[in-house]
């Protein structure tokens, strides 16, 4: 069964890579798993996602990523995307004059062998199924991508280039976030939907809403750049009742 | 007419010899024109190479402007189209020395008087009438010795006259194709629209064998647009990367009239763009594009001149350059507003988009207003790709190369999307594209 294994790992920023963010976490995701993690506020779960998709402005100072029991260290961006990762952006970019239809089919075209030519028809109609399942209208499609879009549209169409693209693992990092509540469904459907046992999902998220519809085999509390509490779905709902102090807590108890 | 003696000795180049078999090869054209030649070969003769004290050539590369051992085609050979097709009016293709091949254009619009033919036809055939628009208006940016060459051994090229009320919507397509060693081309296209008349013609310039094949070639433009005009002219080239290349556009826009015009610099080695926009008479409209990808080690030298000459014009200059690896551009731009140019709206834009760290990005920008009621600007920017947009697109599994292509693209939109119509605009958006495979 494909895994994404994180080894004791540690990212600082590439300019200061003396001062780790992440600083010794370790997670084993297997396809067909869900894995929530939530953390207070700069605590390192974005800069965790980033590292992993390979943005340059983070270093693994130390540990490794091993997808398929291949270290994913040594390959670039699109390399780890096309071997079958796939970032949900907290923040997604504004690329003016891409199209959606565009930047989706040179997406599609760099998974095809080299000199197999894309086929038009079959693609524009499973990116308009794919629409239709997101509520998204088609006229998008020749919009730029995220350029002015809403907070939740520019999360709807991070969905929608998952689903296009089909990942063995997905890091969706907030991907709930400046979502309403019919979005938040529309989005949660669209994940549910892919759900199984090709796909393994790690979701970064502070709300326990978004787990009521997809609802997580594993939850992991990450704190200062570890993960310091694992638990199943009744962890989130422990931890909405109490807050995060009440981990800190227990973890002061445990290191005094 | 028996070939010339020099024809197999490239290191004597174009010398009086080789201009005297030129011209005995068309004593059938009108003595005027065999006398413009003349005149023009002998101010070739007498101008100095650009020197590094003349500020229209300032940051060129003067010892790439070597002339010795290029010589005139005397072949035709069957060229390859290299841009993808879209509806047209009609085409003219020019290989080497001459037109091969003409589509016919729609009877109705010959009967209404509409010309399109090689230049030396309608110089048989019309003569006067290209006599009394060609070099009208002379650009003056610097390139002058080149014009004059362009003149005095200029064979193709085309003549596009469309009369007065006369709309057409589909292009006018020109190809010239060069193929062959240390050739020469000179290129010279002559449009004239007449009052409340209406087209577009297009230009492809490529280079028909590999990409080592020297060659020098120097083009020249007369675009007429009279009283209500619209015209739209494209010039796109694509030539060998050791071509020198010179293209000199010049505009004249009368009262009410709207040209716009964009170049493509795909290709060469060392080109050199120059652009003179004349707004003749109140309500004229210039709008003055270009698009350049600059890779490798290619320098690419655009000067450009926006004059309003009447009141209530306007002109707007967008010039956006891409830049990779250790390549080069110049933008030299000026805005020259006449004493009775009152009302001028006058804008100038350089954009340049550094793919590279090594590459260089000249912008010279300059306005001269002798109105007191004026509106101009103008102003350049040289900005790095975002690299978060690049992250975002790798992070697709999109491969650098293509990322960078994308966001090239995506840069040249803004340019792209002045062009009302959509099958030339997707044209050239995959021309553009063919410069970013391996
Ligand atoms: N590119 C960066 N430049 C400067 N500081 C950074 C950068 N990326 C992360 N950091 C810092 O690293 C720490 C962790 O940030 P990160 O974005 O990973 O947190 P997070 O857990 O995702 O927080 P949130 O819940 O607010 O999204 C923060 O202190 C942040 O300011
Ligand atoms: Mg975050």
């Amino acid at each position: 069964m494909p895994s994404l294994e994180i080894r004791d790992l540690f990212v600082a920023l590439a300019a200061t890579p003396d001062k780790p963010i992440v600083k010794g976490l370790n997670l084993t995701i297997r396809t067909g798993e869900v894995h929530a993690i939530m953390g207070p506020n700069g605590t390192g779960k974005s800069t965790l996602s980033k590292a992993i998709a390979g943005h340059p402005d983070y270093v693994i100072t130390s540990g490794d990523v091993i997808l398929d029991g291949k270290s994913i260290l040594e390959m670039e961006p699109d390399e780890r995307a096309r071997a079958g990762l796939f970032l949900a952006f907290q923040y997604p970019s504004e690329i003016p004059g891409v199209s959606i239809a565009n930047f989706l089919r040179a997406a599609v075209q760099a998974r095809l062998a080299e000199g197999e030519e894309l086929d038009a028809t079959a693609y524009y109609k499973r990116l308009y199924s794919k629409m239709d399942m997101l509520k998204i209208d088609r006229k998008f499609t020749s919009r730029s991508v995220n350029e002015g879009f809403s907070g939740g549209e520019k999360k709807r169409c991070e969905i929608l280039q998952m689903a296009m693209l089909e990942p063995t693992f997905a890091l969706m990092d907030e991907t709930d976030s400046g979502l309403d509540i019919d979005a938040l469904r529309i989005v949660a459907e669209g994940v549910e939907a892919m759900r199984g046992d090709k796909l393994g999902v790690l979701l970064i998220t502070h709300y326990q809403r978004l787990l009521d519809y997809i609802v997580p085999d594993f939850v992991h509390v990450m704190y200062d750049g570890r993960i310091v509490k694992s638990g199943d779905k009744t962890l989130a709902l422990e931890l909405e009742a109490k807050g995060y102090d009440w981990v800190k807590q227990e973890l002061a108890a445990t290191t005094a | 007419m028996s070939a010339s003696p020099l024809s197999n000795a490239p290191a004597e180049g174009l010398d009086s010899a080789r201009f005297a078999a030129h011209l005995s090869q068309r004593t059938t054209l009108p003595s005027w024109w065999l006398d413009a030649k003349k005149a023009a070969w002998n101010q070739f003769s007498a101008l100095p190479l650009p020197s590094r004290t003349d500020e229209t050539w300032r940051f060129s590369d003067l010892k790439g402007l070597d002339l010795t051992g290029f010589k005139l085609p005397e072949d035709a050979p069957q060229p390859h189209p290299k841009h993808a097709a879209f509806p047209q009016t009609a085409e003219l293709v020019f290989s080497n020395r001459e037109a091969i091949t003409r589509s016919t254009m729609p009877a109705d619009l010959a009967a209404r008087g509409v010309i399109f033919a090689p230049l030396e036809e309608a110089l048989r055939e019309q003569g006067d009438l290209v006599r009394s628009y060609f070099q009208k208006h002379p650009a003056n940016l610097g390139s002058e010795k080149f014009v004059a060459l362009n003149t005095a051994l200029t064979a193709t090229g085309a003549f596009l006259y469309v009369p007065a009320d006369v709309e057409i919507a589909l292009p006018f397509v020109v190809q010239h194709t060069l193929t062959g060693q240390n050739l020469a081309a000179f290129p010279h296209t002559l449009v004239v629209l007449g009052p409340r008349a209406k087209a577009t013609l297009v230009e492809f310039f490529v280079s028909g064998g590999p990409a080592s094949e020297r060659q020098l070639v120097a083009g020249v433009n007369d675009l007429h647009a009279a009283e209500g005009a619209q015209l739209t002219y494209v010039g796109a080239q694509h030539w060998s990367r050791e071509t020198l290349a010179f293209q000199v556009n010049s505009i004249a826009a009368e009262r009410d009239a709207r040209v716009l015009s964009l170049n493509l610099h795909l290709g060469g080695r060392q080109a050199r763009h120059e652009s003179h926009s004349r707004l003749l008479g109140p309500g004229a409209h210039s709008e003055m594009l270009a698009l350049t990808v600059a890779d490798g080690d290619r320098e690419f030298d655009q000067r450009t001149l926006q004059t309003h000459v009447a009141p209530n014009t306007t002109s707007n200059l967008l010039y956006k350059n891409a830049l990779l690896e250790t390549a080069k551009t110049i933008f030299s731009g000026l805005i020259i507003v006449e004493p009775d140019a009152q009302k001028t709206d006058a804008y100038q834009k350089n954009r340049n988009l550094m793919l590279s760290d090594d590459a260089e990005a000249h912008s010279l920008p300059g306005l001269e207003i002798q109105a007191n009621d004026v509106k101009c600007s103008h102003g350049s920017t040289s900005a790095r790709i975002d690299a978060e947009q690049e992250f975002y697109l790798q992070a697709r599994g999109i491969a650098p190369a293509a990322a960078r292509r994308l966001l090239v693209t995506a840069f040249f939109e803004e340019v792209l999307n002045k062009l009302e119509n959509e099958d030339l605009h997707a044209a050239l958006t995959a021309l553009i594209a063919t410069r970013f495979q391996a």
